[in-house]
């Protein structure tokens, strides 16, 4: 098997895995990462809301959210697994894509 | 260490944007000049790897969580300035798609880790690893003590930045508008866990990794850079 196919291979089981990356903060009780917090958590660790943060706290509103499904937050963990694999697939099916795109337009076509 | 919208103040924001913009630039010029279309598919694995890898959450118990950025790796497959590009993909992707790190911190996010990660992680890689063959044992370790160190460079980085913002700014009453803790506790927070869990976590996955691929293609070990 050529090495480039274990590699793609390689990707596909770290996609069926990263599920492990929502589960075991879970069972752990870990909480956000530092300086990630969500402005409720900033509110309870400061005793306020700074007032920038607040503001661009909501600038974007990214269709995905933290890799769930909007509506999804209160389904248990397996449903938040699943969408955790599909989009680490979307993630990785467009990173490819521009990776592809940009490896396409920056390198030689001769060889 | 995906720094969200409103922890930095516009002008962070905009001075790490700056910063990035002639590196993005210099980086598709070097890259231009010497990758082949054959190294494509990597460039395309690589920004897939540190996609991945990143949703790794590993938690402290009790407290924060962590992720390793797999980005020494792509750079000492692809050379610095190839993983300076796959890995501002995937961080590009992770903002705008998934929330994951805000889009005025994009610039910051690339700095730390597309940036000094990837950069200072190849050349100490190089430097420990310099004229060992490519089956030598010595490149596994350079791999791993490289690995640990960039990623905690770019964990101070990002405290740094943090740590900052309430000595920028502040409002009359003393209350800080962005990041609200300051360098003592962000550098010490940041530090303390990538000194401890999460350096470790890319040094082995850089590691494992490089001893897996002196195995299945020694070329690409001895050679693989594209830039």
């Amino acid at each position: 098997m050529k090495l480039i196919t274990k590699l793609w291979m390689g990707i596909g089981v770290l996609i069926i895995l990263s599920p492990l990356g929502l589960m075991l903060p879970e069972h752990f009780k870990a909480g956000s990462a530092w300086g990630e917090w969500g402005i409720d958590e900033v509110q309870k660790l400061v005793g306020y809301i700074p007032k920038g943060l607040e503001k661009l706290a909501s600038l974007w509103n990214a269709p995905i959210p933290d890799y769930a499904f909007k509506g999804w937050e209160e389904k248990g963990l397996p449903s938040l697994s699943f969408a955790y694999i599909i989009s680490a697939i979307l993630g990785i099916a467009i990173v490819v894509t521009i990776a592809i795109f940009i490896g396409y337009v920056l390198s030689k076509k001769e060889d | 260490m995906h720094i969200p919208d409103g922890y930095l103040g516009p002008d962070s924001c905009g001075f790490f944007y700056a910063v990035m913009l002639p590196i993005w630039a210099l980086a598709s010029r070097i890259v231009k000049k010497s990758l082949k279309a054959k190294q494509v598919p990597m460039l395309a694995i690589g920004a897939a790897f540190t996609f991945v890898i990143m949703m790794f959450n590993v938690p402290i118990p009790g407290g924060s969580t962590g992720h390793a950025v797999g980005g020494v790796l792509v750079a000492i497959l692809l050379g610095p300035w190839a993983a300076c590009i796959a890995i501002t993909v995937a961080l590009v992707v992770q903002a705008l798609l998934f929330g994951d790190g805000g889009i005025t911190a994009i610039g910051a996010n690339c700095f730390n880790m597309a940036f000094v990660l990837p950069f200072s992680g190849y050349y100490l890689y190089k430097a420990i690893s310099f004229k060992a063959p490519a089956g030598s044992g010595r490149r596994v370790i350079a791999a791993g003590i490289a690995a640990y160190i960039a990623l905690n460079l770019a964990a101070a980085l990002t405290g740094f930045e943090f740590g900052i913002q309430p000595l920028l700014h502040k409002t009359a009453s003393g209350q800080a508008l962005y990041c609200p803790y300051g360098l003592n506790v962000a550098l010490t927070a940041m530090m303390g866990e990538h000194l401890l869990i999460f350096g470790w976590i890319e040094a082995i996955v850089t590691a494992l990794v490089v001893k897996y691929l002196q195995k299945q293609s020694p070329k690409l070990i001895k050679e693989g850079k594209v830039a």
